[in-house]
């Protein structure tokens, strides 16, 4: 067990690695990406040009500049190219608002998921069942920007309920916060709640007719003993594996179409901004920072999963 | 089906009904509506809504610009990005799935290995990352040159994040058939590794693709819209729902059929791609079928 831990976690640095040099190479080696160039403003010389590139190091081999910037991101040295920020502290700026829009939809889409993929399975066949299954549909059908768009000018700027984006702190007023933060939970949730429900319902479908669920009704529990304690609790498992995949892609970047549009200035909207200006060092950073936590939770699934079922060590090593 | 009649036919409604192009700016033309001439846009630049008629049938942009045409014509680039970067998932994927299903071992190592990374990475992050640089500077490989404009940039992005999806499911798929009696009647009769490949294992994966095409496009469409919205997609002056949407948005206050009427094309198209995808995975998958026994 340890071996397997200690296995996938050293793949995981591995990965890590992979995507940083990517990212690196890809503001490096493509066309379009001279960061001196971009600095020197709208109309460079050549001598100025010249003069940036030597003054940050970009007149030095690409692995020397990839080393001195990764040494930078883990000391917390890393500044902006282009205002001199410091990008850390950018981060550790737009963390919570990430954080607690992630937090948010999280609960909601499962709690929400959990109901309407119960409720679906129960009435499998009926009228309800076929009207929350086209309601799924749609869900996964809409782009996150245009509902959250779409939500803002209706219930924001029409009929004034919700505030028009936006992000108050926590701590300055919590009803304030909670108002601000509704509409992008639910616009967040609403892909999830539609994906999760349907993959609740195949699988408790696919749990009813499984023995043990059957011995359960011939030992005479009652039907609502049964789906509850005998099948949800099995048909959950694999959902709340997938909410640990998700939640960490989330957090690592899945949210940037929805901190964008209500414009909550959280980690994610502060690198697609930093995208946009081609300023490669915040992109590095939340790039490195997103695909931290997208592995963190992929391998703590994965030893999660070997603890409990010692059939995937083995096969495990096979990968 | 209708969606696709509707944008192959856009130069026609261009031509004939609303007199305009997909680029072509009326920014100080009138247009009749009600017997009445109304300026397409306005002093204060609020273009004008939908008039359901002729020219201007969904009303103009801020730039004076025919939206049923923008519509008809960005509709084009979505589904053509949309359905070439599935196909191009979708032979990638194969290629990877077969390769490192078949021959196991270090191959079979290196690919998963790769598609990890990709799947590590923050999906939009590194589309808007690759997006905004390609459209800068356009790549220039060797002896092929892709301009920063060109249509080819989001497709290649998007086919590219979607790899790890489709050759993780066909790899496991061929590790299982490699190992299956007809296979091995095969490799007994002598068969060379790629004839073993294509005609033993490739039809036995064929249902999956299938399965996998229409979500596929479907989601292959959003992600454009998003890259779009982000603006690392579709390059203007070009349209496509995506670009069309965050145009939209960005004015919504004034004009809010701007993002209301893309966003809702959207919508439908991918809509009906999911539940075509649904009816092949239900005719293809008889275990996905509902069973009720009670």
């Amino acid at each position: 067990m340890a071996r397997f831990a200690l296995r996938r976690l050293l793949s995981m640095l591995l990965v890590l690695f992979a995507v940083s040099v990517l990212v690196f190479l890809i503001f490096n080696v493509l066309p379009g990406g001279d960061p001196a160039v971009r600095m020197a403003g709208k109309v460079p010389t050549e001598t100025q040009v010249e003069a940036i590139r030597v003054e940050w190091g970009f007149d030095e081999p690409l692995h020397v500049q990839y080393a001195t910037m990764m040494e930078k991101l883990f000391t917390g040295d890393m500044v902006s190219y282009l205002n001199g920020q410091d990008v850390v502290e950018e981060i550790w700026r737009g963390l919570p608002r990430t954080f607690a829009l992630a937090l948010g939809a999280g609960i909601i889409w499962l709690v929400f998921a959990i109901a309407l993929g119960l409720y679906s399975a129960v009435r499998a066949g009926g009228l309800s069942d076929r009207l929350l299954t086209v309601l799924a549909l749609i869900g996964i059908s809409m782009p996150v920007f245009w509902v959250g768009a779409m939500l803002l000018y209706y219930l924001g700027y029409k009929a004034g309920i919700f505030p028009n984006g936006g992000y108050v702190e926590f701590l300055e007023s919590p009803t304030q916060w909670l108002w601000h933060m509704v509409l992008p939970w639910f616009t967040l949730s609403i892909l999830f709640i539609g994906f999760y429900s349907r993959v609740l319902r195949s699988d408790i479908l696919e749990t009813m007719n499984e023995d043990y669920v059957r011995t359960a009704r011939a030992k005479g529990l009652s039907e609502r003993r049964v789906i509850v304690h005998h099948v949800l609790r099995n048909s959950l498992i694999p959902l709340i594996t997938l909410w640990g995949l998700d939640f960490g892609a989330v957090i690592g970047g899945g949210a940037i179409l929805t901190e964008a549009v209500f414009n909550l200035q959280g980690v994610g909207q502060y690198a697609a901004e930093s995208i946009d200006q081609l300023d490669l060092p915040p992109v590095m950073a939340v790039t490195m920072f997103g695909a931290f936590f997208i592995v963190v939770f992929n391998t703590v699934v994965d030893i999660a999963y070997a603890a409990l079922d010692p059939r995937i060590r083995f096969e495990g090593g096979r990968r | 089906m209708l969606l696709v009649a509707a944008c192959t036919a856009a130069p026609l409604w261009a031509d004939h009904i609303a007199h305009t192009s997909a680029e072509q700016n009326h920014l100080s033309d009138t247009v009749v509506v009600d017997g009445e001439r109304r300026e397409v846009v306005d002093l204060l630049g609020k273009p004008i809504g939908p008039t359901w008629s002729g020219r201007f049938f969904l009303g103009a942009d801020s730039n004076g610009r025919d939206i049923m045409v923008r519509l008809l014509y960005g509709g084009r680039n979505s589904l053509l990005i949309g359905i070439a970067a599935a196909i191009g998932t979708i032979l990638a994927g194969l290629l990877l799935g077969l390769l490192a299903g078949y021959h196991r071992g270090r191959v079979d190592a290196v690919i998963s290995w790769a598609m990890n990374v990709v799947w590590s990475f923050p999906v939009i992050l590194l589309g808007i990352a690759l997006g905004t640089a390609l459209a800068l500077g356009g790549l220039e490989l060797g002896p092929l040159t892709i301009a920063g404009d060109s249509l080819l940039i989001p497709i290649g992005i998007i086919a590219l994040i979607y790899v790890p999806y489709l050759a993780r499911p066909v790899r496991g798929q061929v590790l299982a058939l490699r190992e299956r009696e007809f296979v091995e009647a095969a490799r007994a009769q002598g068969m060379g590794t790629a004839r073993i490949v294509f005609s033993e294992i490739l039809p036995n994966v064929a249902s999956t693709l299938i399965v996998f095409l229409p979500l596929l496009v479907a989601n292959a469409i959003l992600l454009e819209a998003g890259l779009s919205f982000l603006g690392a997609g579709v390059q203007p002056p070009d349209a496509s729902w995506g670009t069309m949407i965050a145009e939209g948005v960005d004015r919504i206050i004034s004009a809010p059929h701007l993002a209301i009427v893309p966003g809702a094309m959207l919508v439908a198209t991918v809509l009906s791609l999911n539940v075509f995808g649904e009816g092949v995975r239900d005719a293809l998958d008889p275990r996905a079928k509902v069973r009720i026994e009670h």
